[in-house]
Parts: structure tokens; sequence; C-alpha cells
């Protein structure tokens, strides 16, 4: 009897090592799995990296960074690209920042929960699906034709705005949903108004957040080919611009334009890969900066 | 005079009816708690003084609530001048993420106050007023979220008094406390009595029975028994409170 007892329970003993063992094996599995991807995603970013500094490397001189180009785009630098777009950041963030801020603002503090707030909603939704060149085409359209602003700066502006917008809104509201109901009803309890316990008290806090949206579009806005093909970009232009009325050159079209069509494509590859390189940093310094100012921010909007 | 008074009140959230009937007087400089099981409508009930219902969709509110003799529901009644008339504080303490001084000088800024020296006067007073001062005085630049929970908690209660409401509504102020913050929020209170009229909600009856004058006890929505806080808690008339403040349901 007492000999059964002891086999019942070795028995159930070596059923829960046999249970741990297969555990662990699972768990070792399963980390191994989701860190393979995630070193392999790592080894994705940090191929392309690699393959665009390589190849781009030898082009980059503060000569590129600063001269105009010339001898057809196959010498020479790509400051007038990198003044076009850095105009063009500004000019999109001009319009989309206030916009977005002040619409999701509105969504979050302002509109009940109902109907109007599900439609908004889906077509902000809409907005950020939109494909960009239909943004370009409708840019074309409206601002470069209709409005007769022709291709500008102005017009390639409101266009890039107009491709942020939705995602100005989206980072907007999420940070401000973030701010947790309890300082608002301090605030409220206090005799604050909306717009004071807003101003005073919700937009500090969500700040660092809304302003690291900012960046991330800023890094999205800068790449962008289709927007401002029929609205903005040019492939060459003698001088700066002067007015936001004339046309302006930009990286990523540069780029396009000189490994297809260019006069002398083969000479002008590592111009090319030049101009890459110059657009990836520009994207890693946005990302790098947003994670940066969000820590410092973070810290600021405690000790306030 | 009584200082603040329900006449005939219901309130609804939506369909449900959270509030039937209440009638219920407070006298001036008095410490009234309200006790019930969780959901029986205290909470509901304390923030009708201050209007802070109004923040939620799809309520609704029949009969009257009198602070001073006069309708706070009335129409034309400006909220967030009544809500300077009345400081409240809550569960969890809440200080802005803000520096300790910017905290208790924030309701001054928010009601137009801009002397610098004014404001320097009143934080220092309220801050003395809930104890906190002689360990704060050195750091009043620093964020208050450096502060321990039951520091932050008088914080708040300081921040509150800054604007020199003449009734105090707390729900549950110390359940997120430690038992020593819990006693001293407690003899805040009563030295507060005499300046202030409180109203404290509270899932404690050992607190109600420490801190309070009268004790309403509250169960789905009706107010069952109001009546000082020495009969209540001796001598109960209906047998519901008895059974609820000797523990058979809670």
């Amino acid at each position: 009897m007492f000999q059964l007892v002891k086999n019942i329970k070795n028995n159930s003993m070596v059923n829960e090592e046999k249970l741990m063992k297969s555990k662990k094996r699972q768990q070792a599995i399963a980390f191994g799995l989701f860190g393979l991807i995630g070193y392999s995603i790592v080894a994705i970013l940090v191929a392309i990296l690699a393959f665009i500094i390589i190849k781009g490397f030898s082009a980059i001189s503060w000569d590129f960074i600063t001269q105009m180009p010339e001898e057809g785009m196959t010498k020479g630098g790509i400051y007038p690209a990198i003044i076009g777009t850095l105009y063009l950041v500004l000019g999109s963030m001009l319009f989309a920042f206030p916009i977005g801020v002040l619409a999701a603002i509105y969504m979050n503090e302002y509109v009940k929960d109902g109907f109007l707030k599900k439609f908004i909603r889906l077509m902000t939704n809409n907005l950020a699906g939109i494909p960009s060149i239909v943004f370009g085409l409708f840019g074309m359209a409206l601002f470069v034709n209709k409005l007769g602003f022709g291709d500008s700066i102005l017009a390639g502006s409101l266009t890039l705005g107009l491709l942020a917008l939705p995602v100005v809104i989206r980072n907007t509201e999420e940070a401000l949903k973030a701010v947790d109901d309890t300082f608002r009803l301090a605030s409220y309890g206090l005799g604050a108004s909306k717009i004071q316990t807003i101003k005073n008290v919700v937009l500090p806090i969500a700040f660092p957040n809304i302003i690291t949206g900012m960046i991330l579009s800023i890094g999205r806005v800068s790449g962008e080919t289709a927007p401002i093909l029929f609205t903005v970009a040019a492939y060459f232009l003698p001088k700066l611009p002067h007015s936001i009325f004339e046309q302006a050159m930009a990286l990523p079209y540069h780029l396009y334009v000189i490994s297809t069509s260019g006069t002398n494509i083969e000479e002008s590859r590592p111009i090319a890969y030049g101009t890459a390189l110059v657009l990836i940093i520009i994207v890693l310094v946005c990302n790098l900066s947003a994670n940066a100012l969000r820590k410092y921010f973070g810290n600021k909007v405690k000790m306030n | 005079m009584n200082k603040i008074e329900s006449k005939n009140l219901d309130f609804y959230y939506g369909a449900q009816h959270a509030l039937k009937n209440i009638n219920l007087a407070i006298k001036e400089n008095t410490v009234t708690a309200l006790i019930g099981p969780s959901g029986c409508g205290k909470s509901t009930f304390l923030r009708l003084f201050n209007r802070m219902n109004d923040l939620i969709a799809n309520t609704k509110l029949t009969g009257e609530i009198l602070i001073d003799n006069k309708n706070i529901y009335a129409k034309g009644v400006n909220v967030d001048a009544l809500r300077k008339q009345t400081g409240m504080v809550f569960q969890k303490p809440n200080p802005f993420p803000k520096s300790i001084f910017e905290n208790v000088a924030y309701g001054l800024k928010v009601n137009g106050i801009k002397d610098r020296k004014e404001i320097e006067e009143r934080v220092e007073t309220s801050i003395k007023q809930v104890a906190l001062w002689d360990e704060v005085k050195d750091k009043l630049k620093k964020s208050a979220f450096e502060l321990s929970g039951g520091q932050q908690q008088r914080l708040c209660i300081a921040r509150a008094l800054a604007i020199q409401p003449s009734v105090i509504l707390m729900d549950e102020p110390t359940s997120a406390l430690d038992p020593i913050s819990t006693s001293k929020v407690e003899e805040l209170i009563y030295e507060l009595k005499s300046k202030y009229t409180i109203v404290i909600v509270t899932h404690n009856m050992q607190q109600a029975a420490r801190v309070s004058d009268k004790t309403a006890f509250f169960y789905l929505g009706e107010l069952v028994e109001y009546n000082t806080t020495k009969e209540i808690f001796t001598n109960p008339k209906v047998e519901r409170t008895q059974n609820y403040i000797t523990g058979r349901f809670g």
C-alpha cells in the first residue's frame, strides 16, 4: 500500500518535471523565434543603411552639401535640393501643425461621443490612407491650377501639409487621450474653465508626445516624392527660390530624376547615392531628435 | 440656515435612477460623512455640490441643491464661480505635474489673481494650513511628484484651500494612503471644521465615526438614515443601517 502511494507520488513528480521541461522548451523556442524576427528587422535596417552609406559615402563632402549642381548633375552639389526640402518641410508644418493640433483638441476635448465624432474620425482615417500620388494630383488641380498658385513652394507645402494632416491629428489625439482625466477633474474642481484647463494642464502634459509626432511627420514629409511631382519640384533651377510662388528643387525628386532620366545617368550615379544618403540622414536625425526631445520635455513637464 | 441642502433630489445616469428623492440638510462648519456600500450613490451625491456631474454626458437631475439658500442648478448659474466656492479632494492624490508652488497657485491663477505677492502669501498660508509647510518650504520649486502619497494628498487639500472655498468636498480622501498619513489628514479635517463645511465620502466606518458630526447612510440610491454620528453608530433607527455598520453586508 505504502509502495503504491510512493509510486503514485513519484509518477506525479515525474510528470511535473516533464511538464516543467516542456514549458521551458516551449519558452525557449518562442523567445528564440521572437529574437530571430527582432534581429532580422534590425538586420534589414542595417543592410539598407549600409548599402546607401557605402555607395553614397564617396559623394559626401562639404561641397556636396553647399554647392549647386554642375555639368548636368554629374558634378557639384545638391545644395538647392536640400534647401528646397527644408522650405517644403517648414511650409507643410506651418500648415499641418496648427490645424492638426486644433482639430485634435476639438475632437478629444469638445465633441461628445456620437455620430459626428465617429464620422470625423472615419474621414480622418480615410484621409490618412489616400495614396500620395492622389494627393499630388489633387494638389495640382486645386493649388496649382484652380487657385492659380502655379508650380510653387506654396502649392507644394499645402499639398504636403494635407498629407501630414491626418497623421498630426491622430497623433495629437492619442497624446491628449493619454492625459489622465483626473488632472482635468482637479482643474475643473478649482473653478477653471475648459479652455483654461486645456491650456494650463492638458496641453503641457501632452506636449512631449505632440512634438514627437510632429517631428516624425517631418521625417515622413521630407521623403515624399509623389505629392511634389506636379506641384513644386523642378529638376534644375539655376538660383534658389526667392518667394513661395516659385518652384524649388527637392531631395526625393532629385534622387528620382537623377536615377532615371537625367542627362547622364551612369555618371550621376554617385550623386544619386549621395542624395539618398543625405535624405536618410535627415530622417534619422528627425527620429533621433524626436526621441531626445521627448525625454527632455518629459523631464521638464515634471519640474514645471 | 443650512449651508447645503438637497430637496427632493433625483438623479439619473441615462436610464439608471442613481439617487432617489434625497432630502438632506447640512449645517455650516460641520463635518458630514456619507457612508454606504459601493454603488449606493454617495460619490454621485457629493459631486452634485460642485456640479462635477455636469461633465458626464446623458445625466438628468430633478429637484434642488441649495448652497447658502441658492439653487445651484438654477438657470444661469455660473458653474466656474460655483466651483470656486467648493474645493474638491479626490480619492487618489492628483497634484498637477507642476512644482509644489505652482500646484497650490493654480487655483488662484485661473481665477484671475495676478499679484505675485498675494499669490505667494496665499500659497504659504494654505500650505501651512495643511501642516505641510515645514516639509516643503525649501523645495517649493520641486515637482509635486517628489512628495509621498500622504504629502501629495495634503498638497491637494492645500490647493483646494487656496481658493478660499466655504465648502470642502472629499471623496474617500484617505483610501489610498497609509495609516499615518490617514491620521494626519483626519487631524486636518478636525482643524478645518471651524472654518469650513466639510462633506466626506468614506468607505471606512471607523473614520466616519472619528471625524464626522453627522453621518448619512446611503443604500441603492436612497438616503436610509441621517443623524448625528453618535446616534448612527450606537443607536441606529433603521435595521438596514444596523446591518451595514455591523458588517452584515458591505
